[in-house]
C-alpha cells in the first residue's frame, strides 16, 4: 500500500477537491477551511444549477451534492488521511430556499468514527453575512463507509489494520 | 414562457422531455425522460463532469441524489393537474452500490398524495432494475 505523497492536511484536501474531483471542479466547489473537527466548503451561485426556471432558485440536489462532499471530506479530515470514503446514507431537511445569487456554504463534523463507519452532522447556509450561518438552509445527518468504496457492493476488500479508533 | 405553459405543452405532446428541458439543472445534468405505464423513466447519461470519485470512477453521490429528486419532481408535475413546482421538504438517500460511469436510470412512485404534502419513493439503477445503486424517499410540499 502506497503512502500519501505529502503530509495530509487542508491544503492537500483542497487540491483533491478543487482539481481531482471532476464534478466539484465543474460546479466550482472550493474549500473554506478544514480541521479534524470541522470542514467548510463553498459553492458560488450558478444559474445552470437552478431548479425553478422562473425564480432561479437552486435545485435541492445541488445542496445535496455540497453536503455529501463536505461530509465525506470531514471524515477524511478526522481520519487524517485521504482514505476512500463512500456515502452510505444522507438524510437532509431543506429548511428554506437560498436566494438566487447567494453563495452556498456547508459545514460538516464527523462526530463519531468507528473502524468501518463514520457518523456525520452537516449544515448548509447561504450568503456571506455573519448571521447567515445561524439561519441554515439545510440540515443533514449522514453515514459514510470508510476504507473501500466498493464495500457498498458487498465486495469488502481486505486491508491492513491501521490502528484506527475502534 | 411560464412553467405552467411549458407543462401544458409537454402534456399535450405527451413529451415529458419538454418539461425536463425547461428546468436549468435538469438540462445541466442532461436528463432524458420517457413516459410509460409504470410512470416516468428518467435517464441520467454518463458524463465525466458528473464523476465524484475519479479512481473507481463513480458518479458523485450528490448527483445520484439529485437524479432521484428530479425523478420525483418530474413524476409529481406529470401526475398532478396543476403546475405547482414541488418543493423538497426532506430527502433520505441510501447508497447501495457504487454508481459507475454509466447511464443511470430512476423511477419515482408517489406513495401518498395528500392535500399539500406528497410522499415519494425513488429507485435508481444502472444495468439491472433489480440491482439498485440507490433507494430514496422524500416529502414534497405542493402549496
Amino acid at each position: 500500500m502506497t503512502k500519501p505523497p505529502a503530509k495530509f492536511d487542508a491544503t492537500l484536501m483542497a487540491t483533491i477537491l478543487e482539481r481531482f474531483i471532476p464534478h466539484c471542479r465543474e460546479i466550482g466547489m472550493t474549500m473554506v477551511s478544514a480541521t479534524p473537527e470541522r470542514t467548510v466548503l463553498k459553492l458560488p451561485y450558478d444559474a445552470r444549477l437552478a431548479g425553478d426556471p422562473e425564480t432561479g432558485v437552486l435545485m435541492g440536489g445541488v445542496i445535496t451534492t455540497l453536503i455529501d462532499t463536505t461530509g465525506g471530506m470531514s471524515v477524511n479530515m478526522r481520519l487524517g488521511e485521504p482514505t476512500s470514503v463512500a456515502t452510505l446514507d444522507l438524510r437532509i431537511d431543506y429548511l428554506r430556499p437560498a436566494k438566487p445569487g447567494e453563495t452556498l456554504f456547508a459545514a460538516a463534523e464527523c462526530y463519531r468514527l468507528t473502524r468501518h463507519v463514520a457518523f456525520v452532522k452537516a449544515s448548509a447556509w447561504a450568503g456571506e453575512t455573519p448571521e447567515a450561518e445561524s439561519n441554515p438552509i439545510a440540515e443533514c445527518l449522514g453515514t459514510f463507509m470508510i476504507g473501500d468504496a466498493s464495500a457498498a457492493s458487498g465486495a469488502v476488500a481486505e486491508r491492513p489494520g491501521k490502528g484506527r479508533p475502534a | 414562457m411560464t412553467l405552467a405553459a411549458i407543462l401544458a405543452e409537454a402534456k399535450r405532446a405527451d413529451a415529458p422531455n419538454i418539461l425536463a428541458a425547461a428546468i436549468p439543472y435538469f438540462r445541466f445534468l442532461g436528463l432524458r425522460v420517457e413516459a410509460g405505464d409504470a410512470g416516468l423513466l428518467v435517464v441520467l447519461p454518463a458524463e465525466r463532469k458528473l464523476v465524484g470519485n475519479p479512481v473507481l470512477p463513480a458518479l458523485h453521490g450528490g448527483v445520484t441524489g439529485a437524479l432521484m429528486e428530479a425523478a420525483a419532481i418530474l413524476e409529481l408535475l406529470w401526475q398532478r393537474p396543476d403546475a405547482l413546482l414541488p418543493k423538497t421538504i426532506n430527502l433520505k438517500v441510501d447508497y447501495l452500490r457504487p454508481a459507475g460511469l454509466k447511464d443511470t436510470l430512476a423511477r419515482a412512485h408517489v406513495t401518498k398524495q395528500g392535500r399539500r404534502i406528497a410522499h415519494v419513493r425513488i429507485d435508481a439503477w444502472q444495468d439491472q432494475p433489480d440491482r439498485p445503486v440507490a433507494a430514496a424517499h422524500a416529502h414534497f410540499l405542493l402549496a
